[in-house]
């Protein structure tokens, strides 16, 4: 088992507008991107997971011509309401390093 | 016309760009320079106040630079989302720096100035005929939230941009606009296929950001064709590969193959991606579906109410131990307090108190999926937003008062909780985007009125202006 963290060239995390959160999960070459999408281990249901969602509220893409990983999910709270964390959500993704890889 | 070049100076205009890039940009002779002025990126606060998110003198910087290539090319200069949220108190901003370039430099061109700023009785009239719709997730709209609004502007698509060049507009400084309708425009204009232009569009309005490496926010160039396009960044250390652009399609979209714009979607499933050299990529196969009914998105800002903070930290084991009971016993110690000072003049329900805590789920909050804290200390920030400043900063004041001194049952005695390294922060008026939902307008214009400038370095002059739909 390797930590996705340490298979994937770039993990991050970004608004899509003030009311989505993005989350991409990139890789340096095909090999390594095939292994991580044919393990099943990164899915709707583990991003889900990770976040205390609902497999529904997760969308969720494979982009092999990026030879990325793609999720979205809504925002708790909305950019920049009294609450939001995050303006730019940009540190919302170190839960998907710890996704373990087989 | 087989091909139409497109140059994309920057990703924001403000944010920069390296002279020698543009200038060999330049020499392949565009068609058009286009330039993103705004986001929603950096927050409410920029459309709620009318500032604008990058300094003044670097948006002049910017535009004068653009400007003076654009005049001397003799091609159309296109700027969208003028001064960051593109309402109408940027875009005059905009405007007057665009007459202030003209005068100092002596450029005569003709100007037109697009307003993306919504008037109110027209919202309320579409929204009466069922004719705003929300997207997914939207806040609560309806005439109340019109009404609150420091300002809403709707994301102008391509054919306001089109209705200005056809009126020979060399210069079109517009409100907020959909990043990509900038550069789509004269493609579509000129009956290109949809699906490029659009697409070409989605990667030139970041500027150099889909390149490998970005050293610093640079230029971008796409020559697109009735099959294909490519594009490639001027700066010749600058590379894009078929992957890089590929991974474009991801940066901030909820979804990588879909884009919805307001007169279709434009569809990458199906896009190809070809090294050309070492440093440009040609991509086909994209595809453009129509919308069967044209939308416009809107964007809007209501003042939240205003804020203050006051930072503190924590050190002693025994209260980090407790931080969360700790927490919701200060907060009705607070709301006590604040009752017997306000009495009836303030209820509960008018005013926010929020105390964020880093070192526990002061990124995260309710994503935080680790439960335990192993922190040997806690920063813990106390805000309060409220009807008035001076109501936020006596509550601020309350708070540091209540927050100091608190008891745990370990200690017996007078404590002092909280480590403050100043006193609170007067942060002013906040903002809150206040609408996620798309109006379906009789005409792309309607939304959009349009005045036209015969600018000259003496002055601008009016040649024709429409009022507000």
């Amino acid at each position: 088992m390797t930590a996705l963290a340490r298979l994937a060239r770039l993990i991050r995390s970004k608004n899509a507008g003030p009311f989505e959160l993005t989350f991409d999960i990139m890789f340096e070459d095909e090999q390594t991107y095939e292994r991580v999408k044919r393990s099943g281990a990164v899915s709707r249901e583990a991003v889900a997971r990770c976040y205390g969602l609902a497999a529904a509220d997760v969308k969720f893409f494979f982009c092999d011509n990026a030879l990325a990983i793609k999720a979205s999910i809504p925002r708790p709270v909305f950019q920049g309401d009294p609450r939001d964390s995050d303006g730019h959500g940009g540190q919302q993704y170190a839960p998907l390093m710890d996704i373990e890889i087989p | 016309m087989d091909e139409i070049r497109i140059l994309s100076p920057t990703g924001v205009c403000g944010s920069g760009f390296v002279e020698s890039s543009f200038e060999a940009a330049l020499a392949q002779k565009p068609h058009v320079i286009g330039c993103d002025g705004g986001s929603t990126d950096p927050g409410p606060a920029y459309l709620g106040s009318g500032r604008t998110a990058f300094p003044k003198e670097a948006i002049r910087r910017d535009l004068r630079l653009m400007l003076l290539g654009a005049r001397r090319l003799k091609i159309p200069l296109l700027l969208g989302s003028a001064g960051t949220g593109g309402n109408d108190v940027q875009l005059e901003g905009v405007r007057q720096l665009v007459q202030d370039i003209a005068a100092a430099e002596g450029l005569t061109f003709k100007l037109a100035v697009i307003h993306a700023e919504q008037n109110k009785d027209y919202l309320k009239k579409r929204l009466r005929e069922g004719r705003v719709r929300p997207l997914a997730p939207a806040p609560h709209f309806d005439e109340a939230v019109i009404d609150r609004s420091e300002h809403i502007v709707g994301m102008m698509g391509a054919e306001p941009f089109i209705r200005a060049l056809r009126a020979g507009a060399e210069v079109v400084i517009a409100g907020r606009a959909s990043d990509t309708a900038i550069f789509a425009a004269m493609p579509v204009m000129h009956g290109f296929p949809e699906g490029l232009a659009w697409h070409a569009a989605k990667i030139l309005e970041c500027g150099a950001a889909s390149v490998v490496m970005r050293k610093t926010p640079d230029c971008m160039f796409a020559w697109l064709r009735q099959d294909h396009f490519v594009v490639e960044a001027p700066d010749p250390e600058l590379r894009c590969t078929p992957q890089s652009i590929a991974s474009h399609s991801l940066y901030e979209n909820a979804d990588p193959f879909r884009l919805v714009e307001c007169s279709g979607t434009l569809d990458l499933t199906r896009s190809l991606y070809e090294a050309v050299t070492a440093r440009s990529v040609k991509v086909s196969g994209s595809e453009f579906i129509p919308a069967e009914r044209y939308t416009v998105k809107l964007e809007g800002a209501e003042r939240a109410g205003y804020q203050s903070i006051l930072i503190g930290s924590i050190r002693d084991p025994f209260i980090i131990r407790q931080i969360d009971d700790w927490t919701a016993r200060l907060e009705e110690k607070i709301h006590a307090r604040v009752r017997m000072v306000y009495g009836e003049r303030l209820k509960r329900e008018d005013y926010l108190l929020f105390i964020r805590i880093y070192g526990k789920n002061g990124t995260m909050g309710a994503l935080e999926p680790v439960k335990e804290i192993r922190s040997h200390e806690l920063c813990l920030s106390f805000e309060v937003t409220a009807p008035t400043q001076e109501i936020a900063s006596t509550i601020a004041s309350i708070i540091r008062h209540q927050a100091l001194h608190l008891p745990i049952p370990e200690w017996s005695g007078l404590i002092t909780a909280v480590a403050c390294p100043y006193n609170h922060l007067d942060r002013g008026a906040v903002y809150r985007f206040n609408v996620n939902h798309v109006v379906e307008p009789d005409d792309p214009c309607e939304m959009f009125p349009m005045e036209l400038f015969e600018v000259t370095a003496a002055s601008a002059r009016a040649l024709t202006a429409e009022a507000a739909a």
